[in-house]
């Protein structure tokens, strides 16, 4: 690790948000040299207006002009250096073609992991490197820190567990930890904004933002159509029989995209109680539903494994497992299966286990690990 | 930390002399050049003064000459000023997008565009354009100089198949001015366009010729301002500026400053493409501008190198800018035939006319320093595959 007298030059991933603009506020203080950077990611007005999708994007994605407007002008007020590097492709090709194969597969993706995982801290270090800076800085929730005992850099849940971003971040490597800080790990969200206001930035008030950055509008749905419609592709095929859970026919729906594991709305049949989606067929189409009680699953089965605070699970881990980012961690028993995969069994069953999302394992504070949910 | 500037193809400085010129309009002759009382007659003089000096800077009459904003106005005034629904209109490829956007703005009012493609050297063939031309065509608008490579193309022999043709003929200028000498009644143009910041002018300001006669429509309506072909009150320090800057680049246009530009050029040109993995994005037997070069760097995001050459104080430019500011690669090399991943790794050093031996040592300095610590970097280990 870089003593911390040594002079270092530090890259701040730069969002337009408060967050990442409290932390290059903070980093600017120190002795370091700090720069701003911006990853253009997505052209927010390329499908503007098609299928819905509204015409001028409101703030708070990534990428929108207004957001990289309010990172430009935090840099300027702090004296930095600020660059946005253009990213467009590389996001297109490993976050939203996965994004858009996953729906049409019948999973439910999580873009969020899939950038951090395959673009933004990859990224992030390499044009870091690039301009002579040995460590990016980023706005997440969460805490690295490197324990000579085990001889692995730790990532671990923040002060502020309503802000935790632990979840979207178990891909990150042993390299990237150690080449990364997140000077808010320690600090809550109004905390945060304190500092924020401290240090002058206008933003210090702008509002979280909430949905996936490259979907204006919040609906997938329109998303997928559009995009496909501009790659001069037809959506598949994937109508199906909506079926209950003891079998019985109940009717037809239009394709398997429109549903996630756990849905209730939309479903498109009456029914004297309610009724959720519990399994999407990709090969069949056939979506099966029931009762909120039905959801309940003991055991998921997870791969694409990456392992933080263990170099790899060998023997049987109790753990407390999350399948959402709105999850509580629930306990569980991990144990290997195969080289590649790994089954958790829960103590109590948990509700609505949804293929394409990604499950996290947590030792106490500290993040085991995680992978995707098959 | 020692700076060097080596974008001027972006923008240029203003020169003293220019910034001196300027000086008294700001508060003393402030006056509206359309009012009658002395006030009005003091601003009226200034712009009057850089119309004559503009005159001969076009090489045509004083009644020539409009002023405007810049080179996006040109521009956007020889198209829509003269296209209509129906005509046929050709220009380039490589054309800025001043040019290119309004094309296609055009499109959607039903004018045709031709967009002829250069060689590979970066050259537009005349033949080319002879081969776009329609009975429908209306308009030619060709680039004096490119901005990316500084190939001059050649725009006398346009203008002549123009005129044997019998359709108007425009030339975007504006990397020209400055750069060589102008002459508009040998080039053949029925409108050319400049703006005064690429020749150490002000921003904001431009001119524009227009060949007496040409039924070129006003882009703004309102007064009767130059000639009623350009409504606005005029931006009297600006003009002046523009005036003196056109006067001291006639003067360098003679003084020997180009051939000293273009042997610094060439210098730097000769080092950098003796590193490894380098090339030039342009014939190097076609004519440039003194003070152009764009080179490819094998392995490397050019992206990242303009970043890492800024925070070691060389600025240069890559690629054009999109709408967030980041880097896309340039269309115009795309359009010359050079394949996306080496438009991305490449570099456009533009000098100031004042750049120094010292200024190029830095720079030749600087640079092999940069461009192999971007190639001993190795790719970051990638997260887990998803």
């Amino acid at each position: 690790m870089t003593p911390m007298t040594e002079h270092t030059t530090i890259a701040v991933a730069m969002s337009g948000g408060v967050d990442s603009s409290t932390v290059a506020a903070m980093l600017a203080q120190g002795g370091d040299t700090v720069v701003g950077l911006t990853l253009q990611l997505w052209d927010q007005t390329r499908l503007a207006g098609k299928h819905g999708i509204p015409d001028a994007p409101k703030a708070g994605r990534c990428c929108s002009l207004d957001d990289v407007y309010d990172a430009r002008r935090v840099a300027e007020h702090l004296g930095i250096p600020y660059y946005v590097v253009n990213q467009e492709e590389r996001f297109e090709q490993d976050v939203v073609r996965p994004f858009v194969s996953e729906y049409l597969a019948g999973r439910t993706p999580i873009p969020c992991s899939l950038c951090n995982n395959h673009l933004k801290f990859d990224q992030l270090l390499k044009t870091a490197r690039s301009i002579g800076a040995s460590r990016i800085a980023t706005g997440h929730y969460a805490v690295n820190e490197f324990d000579p005992k085990r001889s692995r850099w730790i990532l671990k849940r923040p002060a502020d567990l309503a802000k935790d971003q632990t979840y979207f971040l178990f891909g990150l490597t042993q390299e990237q930890l150690a080449h990364t800080i997140f000077p808010l790990g320690r600090l809550t969200k109004p905390e945060v904004r304190e500092v924020a206001r401290q240090r002058g930035l206008a933003l210090a008030e702008k509002p979280d933002s909430q949905e996936i950055c490259f979907i204006p509008g919040g609906d997938y749905k329109q998303f997928l159509t559009a995009y496909l419609e501009e790659q001069g592709q037809r959506a598949p095929e994937t109508a199906g029989e909506l079926v209950a859970s003891s079998g019985e026919l109940l009717g037809r729906h239009e394709g398997i995209s429109n549903f996630t594991v756990g849905q209730r709305k939309g479903l498109g049949v009456a029914s004297s109680s309610p009724l959720y989606v519990l399994q999407i067929d990709p090969v069949s189409h056939r979506v099966t539903v029931g009762a909120d009680a039905e959801l309940a699953t003991r055991t998921l089965r997870a791969r694409r494994l990456n392992w933080i605070s263990i170099p790899g699970l060998t023997e049987p881990m109790r753990v407390r497992a999350k399948i959402r980012h709105r999850h509580e961690p629930a306990w569980a028993t991990l144990e290997p299966a195969g080289s590649e995969e790994c089954i958790a069994t829960f103590d109590e069953p948990q509700r609505a286990v949804t293929p394409g999302q990604s499950v996290i394992f947590y030792d106490g504070d500290e993040v085991v690990g995680g992978g995707w949910i098959v | 930390m020692r700076r060097v500037y080596m974008d001027a193809n972006a923008t240029t400085p203003l020169l003293p002399e220019v910034m001196e010129a300027m000086r008294p309009y700001w508060m003393e002759n402030f006056g509206n050049a359309s009012s009658i009382h002395l006030h009005g007659q003091q601003a009226r003089t200034g712009v009057d003064r850089a119309r004559e000096t503009m005159a001969e800077f076009f090489n045509c009459h004083e009644a020539e000459v409009v002023f405007n904003s810049g080179g996006t106005e040109g521009d956007n005034t020889a198209l829509f000023g003269l296209l209509r629904p129906g005509d046929h209109f050709v220009t380039t490829a490589i054309e800025h997008s001043a040019i290119l956007q309004t094309a296609h703005r055009l499109a959607e009012r039903g004018v045709e565009t031709t967009y002829v493609a250069p060689q590979p050297n970066g050259l537009i063939d005349p033949a080319g354009i002879s081969q776009a031309l329609r009975p429908q065509t209306r308009l030619v608008s060709v680039m004096l100089a490119n901005n990316e490579t500084g190939v001059l193309q050649p725009v006398e022999e346009i203008g002549k198949i123009a005129a044997e043709a019998g359709v108007f003929f425009h030339i975007d200028a504006v990397q020209g001015a400055g750069k060589v000498k102008f002459d508009v009644r040998r080039f053949g143009c029925h409108l050319l366009s400049i703006s005064a910041h690429k020749m150490h002018g002000p921003k904001g300001v431009g001119a524009m010729f227009v060949r007496r006669g040409t039924p070129v429509e006003s882009l703004l309506v309102g007064g009767s301002h130059e000639r009623r072909r350009r409504a606005g009150t005029e931006n009297v320090p600006g003009i002046v500026g523009l005036g003196k800057a056109a006067e001291l680049a006639m003067h360098s246009l003679e003084d020997g400053t180009l051939d000293r530009l273009t042997e610094l050029r060439n210098r730097l040109e000769t080092e950098i493409l003796k590193l490894p993995g380098t090339g030039l994005n342009s014939g190097r037997d076609v004519a440039r501008v003194a003070n152009t070069t764009n080179i490819w760097f094998d392995q490397l995001e050019g992206e990242a190198l303009v970043i890492a050459l800024d925070l070691k104080g060389v600025a240069v430019s890559g690629g054009s800018a999109c709408h967030s500011g980041a880097t896309e690669p340039s269309h115009v090399l795309m359009a010359m035939g050079v394949d996306k991943t080496r438009a991305r790794a490449s570099l456009r050093f533009s000098l100031l006319k004042t750049a120094t031996e010292a200024d190029v040592d830095y720079v030749l300095m600087v640079v092999p320093e940069a461009v192999e610590h971007l190639r001993a970097l190795s790719p970051v280990e990638a997260g887990t595959l998803g």
